[in-house]
């Protein structure tokens, strides 16, 4: 059926319908239609993407499985790497501490000539107490000198090679130091023990020794120089009977922890042994 | 033997460093384990092996030379060590733990006694009953608990230098 509608007037007609609609809508009549339509092509849209995507998750996941392990294999040697240069600081901050304090020692006893030395290794007697320290004869070191570090004594070089030096500690058995009280100026003989331990002999009986005595070098014999700081009296042990009395201390160098010392190189031993008195024929 | 001689060179050098650095300062009171000593007495023990005075000579020398202890105490010491292990691996091969156990007690026993009786010749103030409790005890006894693993990776070791012969 053909219309009679000219072609303009249907025009017209189109844009009024179509004015009309935008009007409505603008209204707010076709709200539940839209809505509706537009929830349904959420959904719709939502479930196809849904898929979409588990499917490309299907797909790709095993290559992702890999790449992440790749990637943490690679953040674990990163870790492992870090943690290494983590200790190597941690050493090293130790080391400076130390070193710090050692430095810090010679500037406030600046009378004597320091050399610095590791500690590296330790006599393989037990019934010895000496250390191996990583300096010799090439840096100056002789036999006979003191060995220090910023908390007080800690013995004398006993031998020398080239690029190292064995070092009695004033805690070997064989040791005998000439030492005094601060307080009271009393002389004694700081002598080791087997097991490490500290002792005084040789105070007088008159001496009065108390409980936190500080015990210093005296500097008598000419095998230390004066003052060098040893540690303190913790027990005193005398009696009518005895010539002398004796006392226990407490050193000031944890000699378990030797790391570093320093060696005073500007003190000469003196060797008095011509002085001493041998019994006459 | 020549090949068992350079060998023992690294080795014992090897061997005396750890001792020096590492074993000397794991203590148990006093006492310290020797691995040199561990070492000469699991090697003397290898039927097949040959060098064995020549590494306690060679071990005695350098840790005597080490030591403040006067160098001829680790070289008897250590000779003691390795005449013990070598007749005990003729006698008693087929228990070469037992072997091991009896060369560590009694070599330790004799080394140290050596050393405390230089020691005490020189008038160092020490007390036996002192020493033998803190030092010579603890010492034995972590001997002891080295002695199987040292004596395992000796006979590796000997085994890769001097292997069985394969009779036909």
């Amino acid at each position: 059926m053909k219309t009679n509608f000219p072609r303009s007037l249907q025009t017209v007609i189109i844009v009024l319908v179509a004015v009309g609609l935008v009007a409505l809508a603008l209204g707010g009549y076709f709200n539940p239609v839209s809505s509706w339509f537009t929830r349904l092509t959420v959904d719709a849209q939502t479930w196809i993407s849904t898929r979409y995507l588990a499917v490309v998750d299907f797909l790709t996941v095993p290559r992702d499985v890999a790449t992440l392990r790749q990637r943490n294999s690679e953040l674990e040697a990163e870790v492992a790497q870090l943690q290494a240069q983590v200790i190597d600081l941690q050493q090293k901050v130790t080391e400076t501490n130390i070193l710090s304090a050692l430095v810090d020692f010679a500037r406030a006893n600046p009378n004597y000539s320091y050399k610095a030395a590791a500690v590296i290794g330790k006599d393989p007697s037990p019934f010895l107490s000496y250390v191996i320290i990583n300096i010799g004869s090439d840096q100056g070191i002789l036999p006979g000198m003191p060995v220090v570090t910023d908390k007080g004594l800690v013995g004398r070089v006993d031998a020398v090679i080239t690029e190292g030096a064995r070092v009695q500690l004033v805690t070997d058995a064989a040791s005998a130091v000439n030492v005094q009280l601060q307080s009271s100026k009393t002389e004694a003989m700081l002598i080791g023990s087997v097991t490490g331990d500290l002792s005084l002999d040789m105070i007088s009986q008159d001496a009065t020794v108390t409980i936190g005595d500080v015990v210093l070098t005296s500097g008598l014999g000419g095998s230390y120089p004066p003052n060098l700081l040893v540690g303190q009296v913790i027990s005193v042990r005398k009696q009518a009977t005895e010539l002398f009395q004796q006392a226990d201390i407490q050193p000031n160098v944890d000699f378990n922890q030797l790391s570093y010392v320093l060696v005073i190189t500007n003190f000469a031993p003196v060797d008095i042994t011509p002085l001493v008195a041998t019994p006459g024929p | 033997m020549r090949r068992g001689i350079l060998v023992g060179i690294p080795v014992l050098g090897l061997a005396i460093m750890v001792q020096t650095s590492i074993i000397g300062r794991i203590n148990l009171l006093n006492g310290a384990a020797d691995l040199v000593l561990l070492i000469l007495a699991a090697w003397g023990l290898q039927e097949r092996v040959r060098s064995a005075w020549v590494w306690g000579a060679a071990a005695g020398l350098l840790v005597g030379f080490i030591s403040g202890t006067p160098w001829y105490i680790y070289l008897v010491g250590y000779l003691v060590v390795v005449g013990m292990a070598r007749s005990l691996a003729h006698r008693v091969w087929q228990a070469p733990l037992l072997a091991m156990f009896t060369v560590t007690l009694i070599g330790t026993l004799v080394l140290l006694m050596l050393t405390y009786l230089e020691r005490s010749l020189l008038e160092v103030p020490l007390v036996f009953n002192l020493s033998f409790v803190r030092i010579i005890l603890p010492s034995i006894l972590l001997n002891l608990l080295l002695a199987i693993p040292i004596h395992a990776l000796i006979r590796g070791l000997a085994n890769l230098l001097h292997p069985a012969e394969v009779v036909s």
